[in-house]
């Protein structure tokens, strides 16, 4: 298990070279996207205002307040459930050459296939950790769309962003599938008694 | 006992606090339970689950020191109020304050709102609508207090939610089994280590409600009072841990700091089983405030 500190955005190598449980720390600027982000993107088919050529997409809707010169403080920031939008990540990897998607609960195996084919990591960060991630994150340097807030693109400014695990590689591997499958294993091995002197079941 | 004129707009600063506070102030029972996972995960040589814990124990601490949000989810207000009935509440009134108190917390803090309709997804901006905040309302003899408990339920742990009509037939069996799978298909989504709240019996209405009892406003370590139950509580907890799920699901022994069962009777034809879940940071805030306006913070 190593530890790296990257700087974003990354190159394909930065990426190609991480193993599962691999812990990694972000500086340089990463952007941040959400379910309606990416309904805009690929649903309605706008193109990105931003470059995300080798970038490091953050699933997250970030607390924040708007300040008198249009600019915007950080409040909360933390990271949502990456599941939710698996669809999306495909095109993220394929269509603009995202090289890492940070986030918590996973993806799945069309991800994961994608990280393998174009050369991409998912990151799991610890979900609900927001205190110290809203620390990480030195500045909110752009925002587009900000009629989806706060669900707008993001661009944040890091430092020292984690700790990251690499949970799903771009070998093919997922831990998420890895423990998923332990579980199932663990759980096929279970007895499910009744209790003992309990009443049993139905009636008599 | 008739309240003071003053008791209600001291209630809609005690709700504004309470939600403040449950946001930004871990209680000590969940503190403690993720600490004795830490030292768990380190005995077990799990160097991811341990760095995750640590980190998660880190950021509660970041958050005591500089008084900012643990987590970002400002979830749904869910409000728990236990009136004395010694107290002649405007019970109208009362829950009034506590929806100002909601809107007051989201404009001044201020907090991400997450309310939206339903089917438009339009934001009302003030972490109240239309049923929010939820509160759930309780009656207790020989008192002339109200107590209140608040959790901003977070979204991730509450969109881990099951209800199923089991058959008697399938009995204990069944409802051990009901819960483990709910427990596997949830994965690593709802924030492991989590705490798992079961709800057994009633209408199906009435097992989900209890499930949410149990798994946010229950404390880590009480026991049902019923030996049966309370043994099933214990069973459960052991095989969901068994499972190697871990903190955010990337492996360890520590998937859930507790399961608690609330249970009703039922209908001689029905087994209704509910599972609610909450996520590591388990969120809630408790006051106790007479009819002076007194508050005493738990």
């Amino acid at each position: 298990m190593a530890e790296y500190i990257l700087e974003a955005p990354l190159e394909e190598a930065d990426v190609r070279k991480l193993k599962l449980e691999d812990t990694v720390l972000i500086n340089g600027t990463i952007f941040g996207i959400r379910d309606a982000t990416q309904i805009r993107i690929f649903d309605e088919g706008v193109e990105p205002p931003a470059d995300l050529s080798g970038s490091v997409c953050l699933h997250t809707a970030p607390g924040v307040k708007k300040l008198p010169d249009g600019k915007y403080q950080k409040l909360s920031i933390g990271t949502t459930t990456s599941t939710r939008m698996d669809r999306f990540a495909p095109g993220l990897l394929e269509k603009y050459k995202v090289r890492a998607i940070v986030g918590k609960g996973g993806l799945l195996q069309g991800s994961l296939d994608a990280m393998h084919k174009f050369g991409a990591v998912y990151l799991a960060i610890v979900g609900g950790a927001a205190a110290i991630e809203t620390c990480q994150i030195e500045e909110i340097e752009e925002v587009w769309w900000e009629d989806l807030m706060p669900e707008c693109l993001w661009k944040f400014r890091v430092r020292n962003f984690g700790p990251l695990v690499v949970a799903m590689d771009s070998q093919g591997h997922s831990l998420y599938r890895d423990v998923q499958q332990r579980a199932a294993g663990k759980i096929a091995q279970l007895t499910f008694d009744e209790l003992p002197d309990s009443p049993g079941c139905g009636t008599s | 006992m008739t309240p003071d004129p003053s008791f209600y707009e001291t209630l809609e600063v005690v709700a504004r606090d309470l939600y403040v506070k449950a946001l930004q102030d871990i209680p000590t029972d969940v503190r403690g339970a993720l600490s004795r996972g830490l030292e768990v995960e380190k005995g077990e040589g799990n160097a991811t689950a341990f760095r995750i814990l640590s980190t998660i124990l880190e950021n509660i601490h970041v958050a005591d020191e500089q008084k900012t949000l643990v987590c970002q989810d400002t979830g749904l207000p869910v409000f728990r109020v236990a009136i004395g009935n010694r107290l002649s509440l405007d019970v109208p009134r009362l829950q009034e304050s506590l929806r100002r108190g909601c809107e007051r917390a989201t404009a001044e803090r201020p907090l991400r709102s997450n309310t939206v309709h339903p089917l438009t997804r339009k934001h009302t901006g003030t972490n109240t609508g239309q049923g929010i905040p939820i509160v759930k309302f309780s009656f207790v003899s020989d008192s002339d207090q109200i107590q209140i408990q608040m959790a901003p339920k977070g979204s991730g742990s509450e969109n881990m939610s099951f209800l199923k009509m089991l058959n008697p037939s399938e009995g204990i069996t069944g409802i051990k089994k009901f819960v483990l799978q709910c427990i596997f298909e949830s994965g690593a989504r709802p924030c492991p280590p989590m705490i798992v709240g079961v709800g057994i019996g009633g209408t199906s209405d009435v097992a989900m409600n209890l499930a949410k009892e149990a798994s946010t406003f229950r404390h880590i370590g009480s026991r049902n009072s019923d030996p049966a139950v309370a043994r099933l509580e214990e069973e459960l907890l052991g095989a969901i841990n068994q499972t190697g799920i871990g903190p955010q699901g990337l492996g360890g022994a520590t998937t859930a700091l507790a399961l608690n069962i609330e249970w009703a009777h039922t209908h001689i034809s029905q087994n209704p089983v509910a599972v609610n879940i909450q996520c590591w940071r388990g969120e809630r805030a408790e006051v106790v405030v007479d009819g002076h306006g007194n508050t005493t913070w738990k």
